[in-house]
């Protein structure tokens, strides 16, 4: 149907535009962006950090765009003198509780508040100085830490956190000038039922929001001559990492990546692809195992470990429905302590695995129980790193990132198929590993491996596959609000499914809580999620191998150790148990 | 401040629970269901205590901090129980001049709480008052009904012992 269109005037020029549009919506067509700081597309239109303001002719006062509706021959003014004026005032009432770090705070150079302060020319910080109230930083989470005193209360991560993903552990406390965000009852992040997903950090404006850095251990880990230091990269990394460096979303560094950690420093550099597809044929096994012997259905997969949080704090009657596969970055760090360790003659004691992982429930995930393969107190993977830690040692470095050649993975870790990469998108877990169980119970080479139906950003999607006698209903959601939706309705046996693939973060990985950083400007006009998401699809077309089970390193380590798919020691390496966690 | 965590143990009954379930169960599923439910919470209980607050998010499937952000929005909510014997000190201007400050701080020091809160035992609540229309005899405090007036920070000792 053709969009209802209205005439309106910006800045005395005429433009049609969809009648539903905000006068925010309108201006981009007018090519011209209305700062925002408060409004999150979708989530956060709450018209309430007054930044957005403009000038509309016959209003009585001037009025925010980002929930103000244009009407037919609409006059709108925005930048007038008297909206500068008041959107520089604005800023200088933030600033006056702000605790400004501009120097060293984690987001100098990609702050909102900042980047406005700049375009408005508030040269005057402490023109409002007065009674500055001190908030306690809490550091307690292993994955995050929030900082009241540069929170602007916008509320962009309490929207992410209750609408997004449908949790809501944190939020407004008091009223007034004592308005916080924190937890209920001021708990610390550690105490409530966080589930580390980092939605809050990529949607925060300022530095109020940031993850735990652990660069420095990292550092600490290169310039020690005892260790051996083996990185791997997440199938998303190679899909997000560019933005970092400027480049345009959805650019594919993979060999710019790889040229760079080696540069670091890392003595390998690896790939958690290998481990994604061994992660595909132990969860495609498992399944097969648990459709002919009666197994709990439907199976759920574990690689988010955002998700797996979830379930244990909110819907611990699904654990048994959880698959026992460790996640990739898990598989990844425990074989390289047994196998490689072994083959390479290298004490597991003086290995260190990072992962880059675009994922802040990673640094949670590391440290859970039953994560220690290679004997206790020895964990499977180290450290985790997000995306933007990452960026930030390239920096440090002084690597020219957009000038590195490409560059290979090691071997033989380092290779992958095209079924691990699409890991990193919503749907690519389930699609991966049709392409395995299909093949496996079929008996035959696939002809057609692409699974479209599973693919997309929907939120919640669904498809019904033959696979030898048995129709297999499968269903693959991200976010967890979606999640906490399907899943009431699978319990209520409103569906029934057999396999169903869950990504903590709104459209996967690529979305994760450890990527970089886009401002709202970009967030709110950009499909980030499809665009990160096509870079991994593009890549997956053009591998010739596309199946987990043909990945050739895979075949070698599972010949030389895990013996058969689903082996016992297969089972004890890569497997692992979940925990019921309380609700508060 | 009266958003303060409550020292005071939690011993709420059974009986109160069901009350609370039947609130519950009559605005469940309503928009702006919290506010009704929280105003009968207190009602039940006194006030809001992270147990009740809990119960509420239970049954209404409202994360726990969107109810205790509401709860220390409105000023109508408290999470401090009253004790056995309420304690208001007037800060209004003819008492606060008269040195009810100090009284109020006195007060603080002796029960070992803070404005809006109760003691462990639940004897005692402290809060501070707007004029009760006794200027005449300030700085005064009310005790449950009993009236106290021209007192000195020394008066606070002697009449906290009659309760004791």
């Amino acid at each position: 149907m053709e969009k209802e269109m209205v005439n309106i005037k910006i800045n005395g020029m005429p433009f049609s535009v969809p009648k539903d549009s905000t006068i925010l919506e309108a201006a981009r067509y007018a090519g011209i962006q209305i700062p925002t700081l408060c409004y999150l597309k979708e989530i956060n239109a709450i018209g309430a950090c007054r930044i957005c303001v403009v000038e509309v002719k016959g209003a009585r006062s001037l009025v925010a765009a980002c929930v103000y509706p244009v009407a037919e021959g609409m006059e709108i003014i925005t930048n007038s003198k008297k909206v500068q004026q008041s959107r520089k005032i604005t800023l200088e009432l933030i600033l006056s509780t702000h605790k400004k770090e501009c120097l060293s705070c984690v987001r100098s150079g990609n702050c909102e508040l900042q980047k406005l302060c700049h375009d408005f020319k508030v040269d005057d910080e402490h023109r409002y100085d007065g009674n500055n109230p001190e908030w306690p930083k809490d550091d307690s989470a292993v994955h995050m830490v929030r900082d009241d005193n540069k929170c602007i209360l916008c509320r962009r991560c309490v929207a992410a956190c209750a609408k997004w993903q449908g949790i809501g552990v944190i939020g407004p406390n008091e009223r007034g000038f004592n308005t916080h965000i924190a937890c209920a009852f001021e708990q610390n992040l550690d105490e409530v039922a966080c589930v580390s997903c980092g939605q809050c950090i990529v949607v925060c404006p300022t530095g109020a929001i940031y993850e735990k850095d652990q660069t420095d251990e990292v550092w600490a880990a290169l310039n020690d001559p005892a260790k051996h230091v083996v990185v791997q990269t997440a199938p998303s990394i190679r899909a997000t990492l560019g933005e970092a460096f400027g480049m345009p979303v959805g650019t594919n560094v993979t060999g710019k990546m790889a040229a760079a950690l080696r540069r670091i420093g890392f003595e390998k550099v690896f790939d958690t692809d290998l481990a994604a597809d061994m992660t595909i044929v132990e969860e495609a096994h498992e399944f097969v195992e648990r459709v002919k012997n009666g197994g709990v259905l439907p199976m759920i997969t574990s690689c988010s470990p955002g998700w797996i949080k979830y379930c244990e704090h909110y819907h611990p009657d699904m654990i048994p429905n959880l698959s026992t596969c460790k996640s990739p970055q898990q598989m990844f760090g425990a074989t390289v302590k047994t196998w490689y360790a072994e083959k390479m003659g290298w004490d597991k004691k003086d290995i260190v695995v990072v992962g880059v992982m675009p994922c802040t429930a990673k640094k949670f995930e590391v440290q859970r129980d039953d994560e220690d393969a290679a004997g206790s107190g020895i964990p499977d993977v180290d450290i985790a790193l997000t995306t933007r830690e990452i960026a930030r040692m390239i920096d440090r470095a002084g690597i020219q990132f957009t000038e590195l050649p490409d560059e290979e993975f090691d071997s033989p870790m380092g290779e992958s198929t095209g079924a691990s990469v699409i890991f990193g998108a919503t749907g690519g877990v389930m699609e991966a590993a049709l392409r395995t169980a299909a093949e496996w119970v079929g008996g035959k080479p696939l002809e057609q491996v692409e699974f479209t139906d599973v693919r997309g950003t929907a939120g919640i999607k669904e498809a019904s596959y033959q696979i030898g006698d048995l129709t297999v209903n499968v269903a693959v959601v991200s976010g967890l609000a979606n999640a906490k939706k399907l899943l009431e309705q699978v319990k209520s046996g409103m569906k029934n499914y057999h396999f169903i693939e869950i990504m903590g973060c709104p459209g996967g990985c690529v979305n994760g809580g450890g990527q970089p950083v886009q401002p709202a400007s970009v967030r709110n006009f950009v499909d980030l999620k499809s665009i990160r998401a096509k870079a991994l699809y593009d890549a997956d077309e053009a591998k010739t191998l596309r199946k987990s089970h043909e990945n050739p390193a895979l075949l070698t380590i599972y010949k030389e150790y895990f013996g058969e798919f689903g082996s016992h020691l297969a089972h004890r390496i890569l497997h692992t148990s979940y925990t019921e966690r309380s609700r508060f | 401040m009266a958003n303060t965590k409550t020292v005071v143990p939690f011993t709420g009954t059974a009986e109160q629970e069901a009350k609370l379930c039947e609130v519950i169960a009559a605005h469940k599923g309503q928009k702006g269901a919290l506010m009704p439910v929280l105003q009968g919470a207190q009602e039940i209980y006194g006030y809001l205590p992270i147990e009740v607050q809990k119960m509420i998010s239970n049954g209404l499937d409202i994360p726990l901090e969107e109810i205790y952000g509401v709860a220390t929005f409105y000023s109508q909510f408290t999470l401090n129980p009253k004790g056995q014997y309420k304690i208001s000190v007037c800060l209004g201007t003819a008492c606060y001049v008269k040195g009810a400050g100090d009284i109020f701080n006195r007060l603080q020091e002796k029960l070992g709480i803070e404005s809006g809160m109760c003691t462990p035992d639940g004897k005692f609540s402290l809060d501070a008052c707007r004029c009760i229309g006794a200027c005449g005899l300030a700085p005064v405090m009310t005790i449950n009904d009993e009236v106290y007036g021209r007192l000195t920070v020394d008066d606070v000792d002697t009449i906290l012992a009659k309760y004791r």
